[in-house]
């Protein structure tokens, strides 16, 4: 249900002269274990999928389960920035502001269709996807995914995080942007943003 | 038919282009030019008394040679009427309507999105600014007919422009009507406010 | 100690700029032409403006709040709105009137049944489609439902904002009763995309009617534990009462609708007004409140889940048997075994699919009560499948325009209960 997403690895990206050995390997267990058990979620929510997640964090589905009842409103104390609903384009720099307020590690799962490809929303006002604005780890589809959905998103999160590891800085390396504030390059954006299925068929307005 | 249709074209005889129904509901077309006459005339007087403005809109048609109609629809609470009252704009002429803030507070953020979708100016309007897009929004009116679903730009162009529209550099004078604050804003922010711009939004180097 | 000022600049627009935009008036200390500037503005008061949002726990969503405060008093509050625009009303005229059901949902997302249901009942005035009766009781129990669940989910938001976080959790453990009949019915716990035009999408299921009454009694017992809790608890009353006045004359001047509108005491509920599925036969009452504070519409919003538990307990013992959706198959679907076997019926069904059902030349403008107020969708049709212009009256939006006239003069932290009872959801009021 969930997929994850490699990282886009910038060009010379150094990795480390250590080379993994059973040290590094019982630190990495630690560290990851430590940092995805408790990672302290940033609810970017917009729309219908902030309402599923609040009830993933009600009673019934309860992600303290998971560690993660702690939610943290300010991005500075933030570990996973859930972006939960659609995306419009005045709240796209909203969205890079946090992101980038975030310390690393941070991560960011893109919860429902629209936070993850703009969704039904195939128009002016629709950022078509969050991946055009800020890196994304996993994304859980729905519209709006139960639940339980996110919650297996989250443990794909934290598989992922689980097979990180500190000898290859690169994975936390900030990824630059261009002079226009871009993270990817427009063509890619463009590709991204392509119409697919349904959304081919809605050019006739009569 | 509301009776209000009748009263209207005895008080106010030609100004009222024509009365229809459809759908159970009575609709009046009025000249533009009385049209906050019109209005504060039903909201007024003790028999007719729409008090309450429901809502506010424009609508656009397909034919590009029909006007645009800017539509208020009322409601009376003491007989439980509604009316919808329609004036026409058409597409040769500034598109400028008279505010109607001072009849009902209501018609505040409902004509602000009127112009923000359409592009129609509200005359005497205390604060037409866009409300649901940002205010340096370059591409248009989303809800012109001749305004493409996806709007006009490429989709990097829009993540682009989006990304560096930073909406909260740009304070209303309303918000900014305090003297005292002035001295702490930015330098440049300063400079804009001073000279009235809205700020601009950089061309995108080698095209895009 | 000379009063502290501010800085009032008339900002009537003048016209249009070449560019399009309206002529700003520039800030400075003289300001050409102005007329409301009277005396020079005291230099050395200390205002902050202060920026909430569009991310922050107490917004409710994506709103901006500019605050100008004189210590911890709203001098002035503006809310920017927009950061969730996602251009409904265009898509609409994309796509048949069925094909809107699915972004109904997705406005109020709160209360999905009864956008789902204004919208069919908009189409069906239009068209002139007259309903069956088992549908229209069906629909009662929708929108009765989404009174319930938006209702529920604003005590338990608006007990956070105020510093009651366990009403919170109840709150969605009772939704989530409600959530299992919305699925078990629609097949979706939040977008239900229930009804279509003529009818629904489907039949209640069984066991739909005993589960309803089970949680209907459930919902009443704890509704009774958060009357004990907050209703005449100290610190509830104490934040709310007096707090966000709105008299009767503004609230109507101003056209708020629901509970904002009812609590400063004017008698208008489009259901008992402007009745629509036999709203008129049922025996239920509606609660207007006195003051208009924070605390009323507090009280008007509890008494409206118990009046919807009440109307909910009639609709459910005059459920008659009977088709759900009209007979006519040039308006809605017929049924998939006719469809595969009778010539007509798969021509109905072809057409639908694919052309939509044209609605005829005209317009028409229909409301119902939502939990956030009277939801309107004005249609206007050209003949064609897809409408011209779909137009949706939105009430939180409308009831958020009264944020910055109810919150002056009270502290920061009235302001976030003032901004907590008006109930927006940040879907219906960008749309």
């Amino acid at each position: 249900m969930g997929v994850i997403a490699t990282p886009d690895r910038s060009p010379g990206s150094v990795v480390s002269q250590v080379s993994p050995n059973w040290l590094t390997t019982r630190v990495d267990f630690l560290v990851n274990w430590a940092r995805s058990n408790s990672m302290w979620p940033m609810p970017f929510g917009t729309a219908c999928c902030a309402i599923e997640f609040m009830a993933a964090a009600a009673s019934r589905y309860d992600i303290a389960r998971f560690g993660m009842e702690r939610m943290s409103f300010s991005p500075r104390q933030a570990d996973v920035l859930i972006c939960a609903g659609r995306l419009p384009f005045k709240l796209a720099p909203v969205i890079r502001r946090i992101y980038d307020q975030m310390p690393q590690p941070k991560w960011v799962i893109s919860m429902g269709a629209c936070a993850s490809t703009g969704g039904i929303f195939d128009n002016y006002a629709m950022v078509q996807g969050i991946d055009t604005v800020v890196p994304v780890d996993v994304y859980v589809p729905g519209c709006p995914p139960r639940p339980e959905g996110l919650l297996y998103g989250i443990l794909l999160l934290q598989k992922k995080i689980r097979g990180e590891t500190l000898a290859d800085p690169s994975i936390r390396i900030e990824q630059t942007l261009d002079e226009h504030g871009l993270r990817l390059s427009p063509e890619r954006i463009d590709e991204l943003s392509e119409p697919f299925g349904n959304s081919l068929h809605q050019t006739r307005s009569a | 038919m509301n009776p209000s249709a009748d009263a209207l074209e005895r008080h106010f005889g030609s100004a009222i282009r024509r009365v229809t129904e459809s759908c159970g509901d009575t609709i009046v077309y009025v000249e533009l030019g009385r049209l906050r006459e019109i209005l504060a005339w039903l909201k007024d007087t003790p028999d007719q008394a729409y008090i309450y403005l429901v809502d506010v809109t424009a609508v656009e048609y397909r034919e590009p040679e029909r006007p645009l109609e800017v539509v208020y629809e009322l409601f009376a609470f003491s007989r439980k009427v509604g009316l919808r009252v329609k004036a026409e704009l058409p597409k040769d002429q500034p598109l400028e309507v008279d505010s109607m803030v001072p009849l009902w507070a209501g018609a505040n953020w409902l004509e602000r999105e009127v112009y923000d979708m359409f592009g129609i100016t509200f005359r005497g309007h205390p604060d037409l600014r866009r409300i649901l897009m940002w205010e340096t929004y370059a591409e248009g009116y989303p809800l012109r007919k001749d305004f493409p679903l996806r709007g006009r730009f490429s989709r990097s162009e829009q993540v682009r422009q989006a990304l560096n529209a930073n909406p909260e550099a740009h304070y209303s004078l309303e918000e900014l009507g305090i003297a005292e604050s002035y001295q702490e804003l930015p330098a440049d922010m300063r400079g804009r406010l001073a000279r009235g711009e809205r700020g601009q939004i950089a061309e995108p180097k080698g095209g895009a | 100690m000379a009063e502290k000022r501010t800085l009032d600049v008339a900002l009537g627009t003048t016209g249009v700029d070449e560019r399009g935009l309206p002529v700003t008036v520039p800030l400075g200390f003289e300001v050409p032409d102005a007329g409301a500037v009277e005396e020079a503005p005291e230099v050395g008061g200390e205002h902050m403006l202060l920026n909430m949002g569009p991310q922050h726990p107490a917004t409710h969503g994506v709103l901006r709040l500019v605050v100008e405060l004189d210590g911890e008093v709203v001098i002035r509050v503006i809310p920017h709105v927009g950061y969730l625009h996602s251009g409904f009303e265009k898509l609409g005229e994309y796509r048949h009137y069925n094909q809107i059901v699915p972004l109904t949902d997705r406005m109020d997302y709160l209360a999905p049944m009864a956008n789902n249901v204004c919208l069919a009942m908009a189409a069906e005035k239009l068209m002139g489609i007259a309903i069956t009766e088992r549908c229209k009781v069906l629909r009662v129990i929708a929108c009765e439902i989404s009174r319930i669940i938006s209702h529920l989910v604003w005590l338990g938001t608006t007990g956070i904002d105020i510093g009651a976080i366990t009403p919170f959790l109840w709150m969605f453990q009772e939704r989530e009763k409600f959530y299992n009949l919305q699925e078990a019915w629609t097949g979706a716990r939040l977008t239900t995309s229930l009804t279509r035009v003529g009818g629904l999408m489907a039949d209640i299921p069984d066991g739909f009617e005993d589960g309803l009454r089970a949680t209907c009694r459930s919902l009443l017992g704890v509704m009774a534990e958060v009357d004990r809790v907050l209703t005449r608890n100290g610190v509830w009353v104490g934040r709310t009462q007096g707090i966000g006045v709105l008299t009767a004359e503004e609230a109507t001047n101003m056209s708020m609708s629901g509970a904002m509108l009812r609590a400063s005491g004017v008698d208008y509920d489009v259901r008992k007004d402007r009745p629509y599925l036999d709203y008129e036969t049922y025996d239920f009452e509606v609660p207007i409140g006195e003051h208009g504070d924070v605390y009323d519409r507090y009280l008007v919003r509890f008494e409206e889940v118990l009046q919807s538990v009440r109307i909910l307990d009639q609709a459910l013992d005059r459920l008659p048997d009977g088709p759900i959706n009209v007979a006519d198959h040039r308006v809605i679907l017929p049924p998939k075994h006719a469809a595969m076997t009778d010539m007509e019926s798969m021509i109905h069904h072809f057409k639908q699919v694919m052309e939509g059902v044209p609605a005829p030349v005209g317009e028409a403008y229909f409301s119902l009560e939502s939990p956030k107020g009277e939801l309107g969708y004005y249609f206007v049709s050209d003949g064609t499948a897809k409408p011209v212009r779909w137009r949706v009256r939105p009430p939180a939006f409308i009831n958020l325009s009264a944020l910055s006239k109810m919150a002056q003069g009270h502290l920061l932290s009235d302001l976030i209960a003032i901004n907590a009872s008006v109930d927006i959801v940040m879907g219906e009021v960008d749309r």
